[in-house]
């Protein structure tokens, strides 16, 4: 008993190397960094929190609080601008997207995962591109290829633009996910006397449907939340919630402040609804890590 | 359901008559089973590849001159040019404090302890909420009247509001907002991949913690600190939204993407927008390189661990 707190007592005056370092060392260092990530919360909190109280308050000039609460600003911000055929597009949109990037995605995942033939190195690199660029880069040029053939401007031009970086998503969360199903179940069937086909829709479809779930929901998040490749190709009635957000808050000082707050909320709310199912299925830090393995420059 | 429907297709490709070379080329891998890339393959090459090749065609026809005409416009113009060193003076500092940042915290974090995984969530959220969702926020949370500047004069750290917006800051913490939490979980999950044992080793052989950090995880860090510094200036670099609705876009903030932008939506002169967007993937492209030339310096072997 007295050895150890001796100990202990010794390593906290300044002999932070005999002992285990997560005690003693760690201390400050621990304060500070706990301070700053509850700084960060705390901004974090503010940002969103201050759009919040602002959709519904009364008035709010200059005080903590608003004047008085009402919820009227989600009416009119609903009738104002026209928040129901936007999220009428927005679904559409998302869900066109998902179905067509697994469509497109699953398949060449799967022959990525199982196959070694010349040139995949190539043939991936090329599929990573598209995830690596910023949406701005190649959204210019591709909106104007969409312009040329008359496709911008409609939904169908904002699904296309959208799948971009969406089917090479498909194709990085997909190739591992495939890699780690045991490739003798596809050779039993197969054995057994099943084709191709029945490979497919009997054996690994019920095993890459865990999969498919997860990046369908991956892509139904990074689709609802893409600005840049929907702005440059969305038409007045093609806007998803996130581009007509931008819209009236870019056209400030027309409508009142709290009305665009409460259009704010209302997508962030469809955000977070999404973030609940799809933390259901994914690690949170799927949602980031966009490329599994490092592109080998 | 597409590899059933494009299976018919491949095999009224295999006639049995040739059979010998398709012997030859399946030995090397390449059999009927590859069609199933053809549509991800036509994807790629109609909206990516033929865009991007259609955009540089086109940056090379301006509206009016020699070919390179256009990028001669954009680099003589003081306004235009400008924007480049703007967009690198944002992204390049927003990048590197989100890298440095996030380090000592993930390393801190980066054993199991309880509400990690409510941490992670939390830091999720700012990263789907998205830049437009951030600058509405900011705009509120930073400006004269918000809480931010309140909190400062409660506390007496300023006697007036600090204009923190509709300048380079309200665009700078914008970056960090949506920035800081994407490093931070991918050097999280870089740092877990490093095996623990080395460190104790290390310290089993009288090695300080500065001393285990400095020689033995940094360096076992650092190519995964490139790759998490590349993506962060990606997103940084392509600053949009926030530029506009958090920054002051005619001065301050006006980046490249604006520039770009100003170029086929205000004027339509798309050879010049086309210009424009090459020339920030280059610059873009110049710096990913840089960074990742530097990373094929470190030691970028198994880390002995599961990562």
């Amino acid at each position: 008993m007295v050895t150890t707190t001796a100990a202990t007592g010794a390593g906290a005056a300044g002999a932070p190397d005999v002992r285990p370092r997560r005690r003693i060392v760690a201390r400050p260092a621990a304060w500070f960094v706990w301070g700053a990530v509850i700084f960060f919360f705390l901004n974090l909190l503010g940002v969103v929190g201050s759009v919040l109280v602002s959709s519904f308050g009364q008035r709010w000039f200059n005080s903590w609080l608003p004047d008085g609460y009402t919820s009227k600003w989600y009416g009119e911000a609903w009738t104002e601008f026209a928040l129901f055929q936007v999220i009428k597009v927005t679904l559409e949109v998302s869900l066109l997207v998902v179905g067509l990037s697994l469509l497109i995605g699953v398949p060449a995942a799967y022959v990525l995962a199982r196959r070694n033939f010349p040139g995949k190195r190539t043939i991936y690199l090329v599929f990573l591109l598209p995830i690596l660029m910023p949406p701005i880069t190649f959204g210019i040029p591709l909106a104007t290829v969409l312009y040329k053939f008359g496709l911008a401007g409609h939904l169908s031009g904002v699904v296309l633009a959208n799948l971009v970086p969406s089917v090479p998503f498909v194709i990085l969360t997909m190739t591992p996910f495939i890699e780690q199903i045991d490739a003798r179940i596809e050779s039993a069937a197969r054995m057994c006397g099943a084709g191709l086909r029945s490979v497919f829709l009997h054996v690994l479809a019920p095993l890459l449907l865990p999969g498919m779930l997860a990046s369908a929901i991956l892509v139904l998040v990074r689709t609802v939340g893409m600005f840049e490749l929907t702005f440059l190709t969305a038409g007045p009635d093609s806007q998803t919630l996130v581009v007509a957000l931008y819209y009236s808050m870019s056209a400030a000082g027309i409508r009142a402040q709290q009305s665009v707050d409460a259009m704010a909320v209302m997508y962030t709310a469809m955000m977070v609804v999404l973030l609940v199912i799809a933390l259901r299925y994914v690690n949170p830090t799927q949602l980031v890590a966009r490329v599994k393995e490092e592109p080998e420059p | 359901m597409t590899a059933a429907t494009s299976t018919p297709a491949a095999e009224s490709a295999g006639q049995p008559a040739r059979a010998h070379w398709q012997h030859r080329l399946a030995e090397r891998g390449v059999d009927r089973q590859l069609w199933l890339l053809t549509p991800a393959l036509l994807f790629v090459v109609l909206l990516f590849l033929y865009p991007f090749f259609y955009g540089l065609g086109l940056s090379f026809q301006p509206t009016e001159g020699r070919p390179f005409s256009d990028y001669a416009r954009f680099f003589s113009d003081a306004y235009q040019r400008a924007t480049i060193w703007t967009t690198l003076g944002l992204s390049l500092p927003a990048a590197l404090l989100n890298v440095v940042a996030s380090v000592p915290i993930a390393y801190r974090m980066r054993g199991r302890f309880r509400g990690k995984r409510l941490v992670t969530i939390l830091l999720v959220v700012p990263i789907t909420l998205g830049t437009v969702l951030t600058a509405q926020g900011l705009l509120n949370f930073l400006g004269p009247t918000g809480w931010f500047n309140r909190v400062l004069t409660a506390v007496h750290l300023t006697d007036e509001p600090i204009r923190l917006i509709h300048n380079y800051w309200g665009v700078f913490f914008s970056l960090i907002i949506t920035g800081f939490p994407f490093a931070f979980l991918l050097v999280l999950s870089y740092l877990s991949g490093i095996d623990p044992t080395l460190e104790r080793a290390a310290a089993t052989l009288g090695a300080g913690w500065w001393q285990r950090f400095r020689v033995v995880t940094l360096p076992l860090l650092m190519p995964g600190l490139a790759t998490t510094f590349c993506l962060t200036f990606v997103l940084a670099f392509s600053v949009f939204p926030s530029a506009v609705l958090v920054g002051n876009p005619a001065g301050e903030t006006r980046v490249i993407s604006i520039a770009a932008y100003q170029a086929a939506y205000e004027q339509y002169d798309y050879p010049y927008a086309s210009a424009i967007a090459m020339i920030m993937g280059l610059i873009e492209l110049v710096v990913i390189s840089v960074v990742l030339f530097a990373r094929t310096r470190f030691y970028t072997g198994s880390t002995g661990g599961k990562g």
